[in-house]
């Protein structure tokens, strides 16, 4: 069990490197949730104006819709990178290592969890420069956890892509499950002032329910019952992505 | 020079449909953004400002196909940077054509997907409810507005590339590029925008198109905006092919 602790921690540690090796990898994962935080407050800032927002601060309300966006560019990066060492050849070194296959799904996407914290420090910076109220110890460190469970659950989307697809050309499609699952939610407006079909869509999303809870801490308080919710939601992304990734791992080379 | 232009633009076009994967994401993505958008924030047109339109569906059409032609000029500046890493472009300079055609072609074909990318997001509006408010003449305009939009995008696609010479350098300027749809009256009324965003979008080029795209769709011929939009979109396609084929003969000059 060491051993394998060990194993998870030297992959996690070769995903966090990638940080510091190829900086220029981690910037779209920074810099695109940081540009929309920005960039939706200036141009849709007014609509906070509207009734059932529960603050006029626009920034305040979508914060959490940015962390989000940030911790899923973060798991499609995880399985850019997997595919990336797929096409090279290291993934197959790997396979070959007296390691179970488990292991090394788990360092994969645990690196995921660790790394959508730089995204997560950076925003949170930028919206609190920006005049956003610090939520209160308890409810920012609960909405950092439910981000890096979300980036975990979007890590196992990435992986599933890449071990079926094996190249990094399918990182669209990486991108586009992680983009949508954040954007068809109660992103950008409270349930309901949202159209018909999309309330539909966001009520059956479970990211709703963690961007709702997250959304809560910044503007008012986390509730028990949101909190429930959002880990309920968290813990069933992770699990169906992560059943996926487990049965693409036994499948892969074989 | 008009043979070799032809020539390079279908090859360029011929290439682009030939790997559809690349191709989809300047409609997928915009396309996503149009829904959510509309769906999300509808409600805002009854803030007090907001101009009277049929739906939101209408006002943001505009800043789909802004978007959409947005990312095209990125693909084109991909495309370009890919035939510099493969050593295509080193052949094409060697060979007796106009060093122009070769910026021209690529731009050219960016104006042609434009004019694709305008019909794909008329067809969405109005299989969703949209209107045009300026009638069947007005189709008319938003397509020749998209291509000029199209044309505009993919000069400075085109010229990123021949100064970055690699495409994953020029694929990193996407989020930057965004940036000036987001200081533009392209997804809400300038009144609207908070500052210091709505002073920006009154200098900005791309409100100006924006608006002229919007205009025949959500209100009428207005021709004072209309032409704006055109004046903007030419001007912008204008400076960029200028400055892309000064790149490419300031490359040219370096490699002697």
């Amino acid at each position: 069990m060491t051993g394998e602790l060990r194993v998870t921690w030297a992959l996690m540690r070769r995903g966090l490197n990638e940080v510091l090796r190829v900086p220029g990898a981690s910037i779209p994962g920074v810099l695109a949730p940081t540009i929309f935080l920005l960039g939706l407050s200036a141009v849709f800032g007014e609509a906070a104006q509207l009734p059932g927002y529960g603050t006029t601060n626009f920034t305040q309300f979508i914060v959490g819709v940015s962390l989000l966006q940030g911790a899923g560019f973060t798991g499609a990066a995880t399985g850019v990178n997997l595919a990336r060492d797929i096409e090279r050849g290291w993934f197959d070194r790997l396979l070959l290592a007296p390691t179970p296959r488990m292991v090394v799904l788990l360092g994969i996407v645990g690196s995921a969890a660790l790394r959508c914290l730089l995204p997560v420090a950076f925003l949170l910076a930028v919206a609190f420069a920006l005049g956003v109220p610090w939520p209160g110890l308890p409810d920012l460190v609960v909405s950092v956890l439910l981000v890096m469970g979300f980036a975990t659950a979007m890590a196992c989307w990435g992986t599933v892509i890449a071990l079926r697809f094996q190249t990094q050309q399918a990182a669209p499609l990486m991108q586009a499950v992680a983009f949508s699952s954040v954007l068809f939610t109660a992103a950008y407006a409270p349930l309901d002032l949202l159209a018909g079909w999309l309330q539909v869509i966001a009520t059956i999303n479970p990211t709703t329910y963690v961007i709702e809870a997250i959304r809560a801490g910044f503007i008012t308080e986390m509730s028990l019952e949101q909190l429930g919710w959002a880990v309920l939601a968290d813990v069933g992304m992770l699990a169906f992505f992560a059943v996926l990734a487990i049965r693409g791992m036994r499948r892969i080379g074989r | 020079m008009l043979r070799p232009t032809l020539a390079l633009m279908r090859r360029a076009l011929r290439n682009a449909f030939r790997r559809p994967q690349f191709l989809a994401p300047l409609v997928v993505f915009p396309s996503l953004f149009l829904a959510v958008n509309t769906g999300g924030l509808q409600a805002t047109t009854g803030l007090p400002g907001f101009p009277e339109v049929n739906s939101f569906l209408d006002f943001q059409l505009a800043s789909a196909i802004c978007q959409s032609t947005m990312l095209g000029g990125v693909s084109a500046g991909i495309a370009m940077a890919l035939d510099i890493e493969a050593g295509f472009f080193d052949r094409l300079v060697v060979s007796p054509i106009p060093r122009t055609a070769v910026v021209l072609g690529r731009v050219g074909a960016a104006g042609v997907l434009g004019a694709l990318q305008a019909v794909w997001f008329l067809a969405i509006g109005f299989i969703f409810g949209a209107e045009m408010a300026a009638g069947v003449g007005g189709v008319l305009v938003v397509i020749a507005l998209g291509v000029i939009s199209a044309l505009a995008f993919g000069s400075f696609g085109v010229l990123i590339a021949l100064r970055a010479k690699n495409a994953s350098t020029v694929q990193g300027i996407f989020p930057l590029v965004i940036v000036g749809l987001f200081l533009s009256s392209a997804f809400f009324p300038a009144d609207l925008l908070s500052s210091p965003a709505d002073v920006i979008a009154e200098y900005n080029p791309i409100s100006y198109l924006a608006e002229g795209l919007r205009e025949p769709i959500a209100f009428g011929w207005d021709a004072q905006v209309i032409v704006e939009g055109f004046v903007a979109g030419i001007a912008l396609a204008g400076i960029g092919t200028s400055l892309a084929i000064s790149a490419l003969r300031g490359r040219l000059r370096a490699a002697r």
